[in-house]
């Protein structure tokens, strides 16, 4: 059976296991594609993704005993040289891109690969990236330096890459992490159109609709071993999401009626020249209110102006009833608001320190005796805030770096929790969080609200603000165009306003 | 136009800085635009430039270097001994002892950086004491003076005689210079080998999932500044006529500023050939200024680091910055 299936495979791993230090990353995992086809990799992070597809670019060598097929030559080891040259490409999360080279170097660059040197073909590499552009769709200057360009168009020359040569198979990992809708929607369409002209594509996202949308069939990965391979039809996102947790959640709608308590922010006309207007919005007592718009929508600028971090050109903040003007974050956070922001592993934590010290960061002044920090106090707040959120650490003394997505994500929820707000900015919380461990965050963000803090949640998923938020506003081009009570929406009502 | 001098920003600047250097000290000094001046300028910036030819590409591949010119002192020694011993050799045999000696102790800092995975500018703050410690201690601090004369002998490849009387020259570290910038340029524009390097000092894990060998990249950007100190530790000797240990000692801070003046960058990636060589000149035509200006010596090192000051300051600010953002 596993021998036929293997049977003009593009890609067939069997019994791949991976061990670092000890870690069993990958346990004795197959995983084929077939050409042509669009592959779905899912699994939650640190489920082992990244680690099969770096065996099978040759980035890492699996442990002895696999046993890899590329385009139907048994390869021992492959080299990322060798992978290339069988056909395999990769867009890598990170990109992996040159930002000092230009966009046709960046493009074109595996010409200048090998050992031996060769002069550089500077015409010919602008002819490369302009042909792939093409192909792509997509106008980009190739003399243009990467670095001046937005991330959205740093993708894009990654996927253009990837096209350079005659790719047989493209792995994908998250490519649309950081692309709008339109721009998705576009790099699906390029997905069918690779597969339809054969080339086999294996995607991993984070987002679910996407992945269904887009594949044929999914492998599924839960702790570095195999869960199985399914067809894509018929398949759901809960069903899928069970199948990477091993747990089932109930998505409800949590929205409850805040109507009656005091309010704790009130927004009045609030206007920053080119990036919100007329922003009126009222957040209660005890209640999460949900902005959801697309990337560019001005939900994170909103966001900044409560922080203090930019100031608003006309309009009224008013706190608990008082008119307030933040000159620097330090006053927001003194007068109760805190911000998570959006951008977590570089601006949300100190990913080398330790996760005690990351944690009191924001309230050191209130651990000094006698002008120092006291090391009781601090072990005490640390200690509180760990078992509040149930966060799953080895000692306190440990790196942030060290902890998975969610549990960081928590440390930074309870990193501002410490400050006691009495408004908490919560800006796309579940950035690069599995599904699983976001069930927990919001669990948490739900007993805070019960405890009386006012949340304002922004992202741009709509079904986390939908399920999660008492109301639901919709920003776009800087102004709220729509009002949504969850109880009285269907999800399918507030998806078709935000994406369509 | 506007996009060739967005992307050439650096060396854009320079060569207006220099003009702007050249114009005033031709108004306010009558020496300094002479045809013997710029000769003597050439001559006394040929081994700089021969070192920053080196260091620029360390800097591409995103190491540092801080060992180079106590290891061309290493270099003259061992060289001057070695044609001592085989009977005064000649300029081949000593472009051969000299490379290669400059490469081999290229190697010993790639290696340590490479295999003990040790930062560059460790491993080369400790070679530069080790290197700099030998040599004190098996020289005893002595000069060596009776040279070849094939090596001392200073070589005049081209000469005129001004109307003033005063001879305008130009000698042979000048010649090697320019082979060694131009070898240089084609390293590192016009080959895939350069072009890797700047990939790696752009983005090392980018570089290595695309399979260019880190081991491969430290061997050659520092083989590379091996080879040139080696060339440019003959040239000083040529240019000193003895071989002084302690020489070159202090020299790689003189280099490394120009070279970044130039428009490399520390953390890889960045940096050209001609940026270097704009670089090496205005640091050099500053002090030949300074000279002739009749400011004392003391003050050459505090101008010279107010200008690297500025530059850096100004090359970080982006018109737009200039213009004020709000907050």
């Amino acid at each position: 059976m596993a021998e036929q299936a293997a049977r003009g495979a593009v890609l067939a791993m069997r019994g791949v296991s991976k061990t670092f230090g000890g870690v069993k990353a990958l346990n004795d995992v197959s995983f084929t594609v077939r050409p042509g086809e669009v592959h779905c990799l899912a699994g939650e992070n640190g489920s082992g993704k990244s680690t099969v597809i770096k065996i099978a670019t040759g980035v890492y060598t699996a442990d002895p005993g696999a046993d890899i097929e590329i385009a139907g030559q048994s390869v021992a080891a492959p080299t990322p040289g060798l992978a290339r040259r069988l056909g395999i490409a990769v867009i890598w999360q990170d990109l992996a891109l040159f930002p000092e080279m230009t966009v046709a170097e960046n493009i074109g660059f595996e010409a200048l690969l090998g050992a031996r040197p060769k002069p550089v073909a500077r015409k010919r590499m602008r002819e490369t990236a302009a042909r792939v552009l093409a192909r792509l769709g997509v106008a980009l200057d190739p003399d243009a330096p990467l670095r001046s360009l937005p991330i959205a168009k740093r993708q894009i020359v990654a996927i253009a890459r990837a096209l350079v040569g005659e790719a047989r198979l493209i792995f994908m990992d998250e490519p649309t992490a950081s692309l709008t809708q339109a721009e998705t929607d576009h790099l699906l369409e390029i997905v069918r159109s690779l597969s339809a002209s054969g080339v086999a594509v294996v995607f991993v996202s984070h987002r679910l609709a996407e992945v269904l949308e887009v594949s044929s069939a999914v492998t599924v990965l839960r702790d570095g071993r195999l869960v199985g391979v399914f067809p894509t039809e018929g398949m759901t996102q809960s069903k899928l999401t069970e199948l990477m947790t091993g747990q089932t959640f109930d998505s409800a709608v949590a929205a409850r009626d805040r109507s009656a308590a005091p309010p704790v922010l009130e927004l009045k006309g609030l206007t920053r020249e080119g990036e919100y207007a007329d922003i009126e919005l009222t957040i209660r007592k005890g209640e999460i209110l949900g902005i959801t718009g697309l990337i560019g929508a001005g939900r994170t600028e909103l966001g900044h102006t409560l922080f203090g971090m930019t100031r608003p050109d006309r309009g009224e903040i008013r706190l608990d009833g008082k008119p307030v003007r933040f000159r620097s974050n330090g006053q927001a956070i003194r007068a109760g608001v805190s911000y998570v922001s959006e951008d977590r592993l570089s601006l949300g934590l100190i990913q080398p320190q330790s996760i005690a010290d990351n944690l009191s960061l924001t309230v050191l002044d209130r651990l000094l005796t006698a002008g120092l920090i006291s090391p009781a106090r601090k072990s005490s707040l640390v200690d509180h805030w760990i078992r509040e959120l149930a966060v799953k650490i080895g000692t306190p003394a440990d790196a942030v770096a060290t902890l998975s997505g969610g549990n960081q994500q928590r440390i930074v929820l309870a990193k501002w929790l410490a400050t006691e707000p009495r408004l908490l900015v919560l800006d796309a919380p579940t950035v690069g969080v599995d599904v699983g461990a976001r069930a927990g965050i919001f669990a948490i963000i739900r007993r805070l609200a019960e405890q009386g803090l006012a949340i304002l949640l922004i992202s741009d998923e709509a079904p986390e603000v939908y399920f999660n938020a008492d109301r639901v506003l919709h920003m776009a081009g800087g102004r709220i165009i729509g009002h949504y009570d969850p109880r009285a929406t269907s999800l399918a009502e507030l998806e078709q306003a935000v994406y369509a | 136009m506007r996009r060739l001098i967005n992307a050439n920003a650096t060396e854009f600047w320079l060569i207006l800085v220099i003009f702007a250097l050249g114009l005033f000290l031709s108004l306010t000094t009558e020496q300094f635009f002479t045809l013997v001046n710029f000769t003597d300028l050439l001559n006394t910036s040929a081994v700089n430039l021969i070192f920053a030819m080196g260091l620029v590409v360390v800097l591409i591949a995103g190491a540092i270097d801080i060992s180079f010119a106590v290891a061309a002192s290493v270099v003259q020694y061992v060289a001057a001994l070695a044609l001592m011993a085989l009977g005064g050799g000649n300029w081949v045999l000593g472009f051969f002892i000299a490379g290669a000696c400059g490469v081999l102790l290229g190697a010993v800092n790639a290696a340590l950086i490479h295999h003990f995975r040790i930062i560059s500018i460790v491993v080369t703050i400790a070679t530069f004491n080790v290197f700099f410690g030998l040599l004190m201690f098996f020289t005893r601090g002595v000069s060596i003076y009776n040279l070849p004369g094939w090596w001392s002998d200073r070589i005049i490849l081209w000469e005129y005689e001004t109307a003033s009387g005063a001879w305008a020259e130009i000698t042979l570290p000048v010649l090697v210079m320019v082979f060694a910038v131009i070898a240089t340029w084609l390293l590192i524009s016009h080959s895939s080998t350069g072009r890797q390097l700047y990939a790696y000092g752009d983005n090392p894990e980018a570089a290595r999932r695309i399979g260019i060998s880190p081991g491969a990249v430290q061997y050659i950007a520092f083989g590379w500044l091996g080879l040139m100190l080696g060339i440019a530790g003959l040239m000083q000797v040529n240019y000193a006529q003895e071989v002084v240990p302690n020489a070159l000692f202090g020299r790689e801070l003189d280099v490394l500023a120009a070279v970044v003046l130039g428009g490399a960058r520390l953390g890889g990636g960045r940096g050209t050939v001609l940026g270097c060589v704009l670089g090496v000149l205005l640091i050099a035509i500053t002090e030949n200024g300074l000279n002739l200006l009749g400011v004392s010596p003391y003050a050459f090192k505090m101008v010279v680091g107010g200008i690297i000051l500025a530059a850096i300051t100004l090359s970080n600010l982006s018109l737009e910055s200039l213009a004020g953002r709000r907050p």
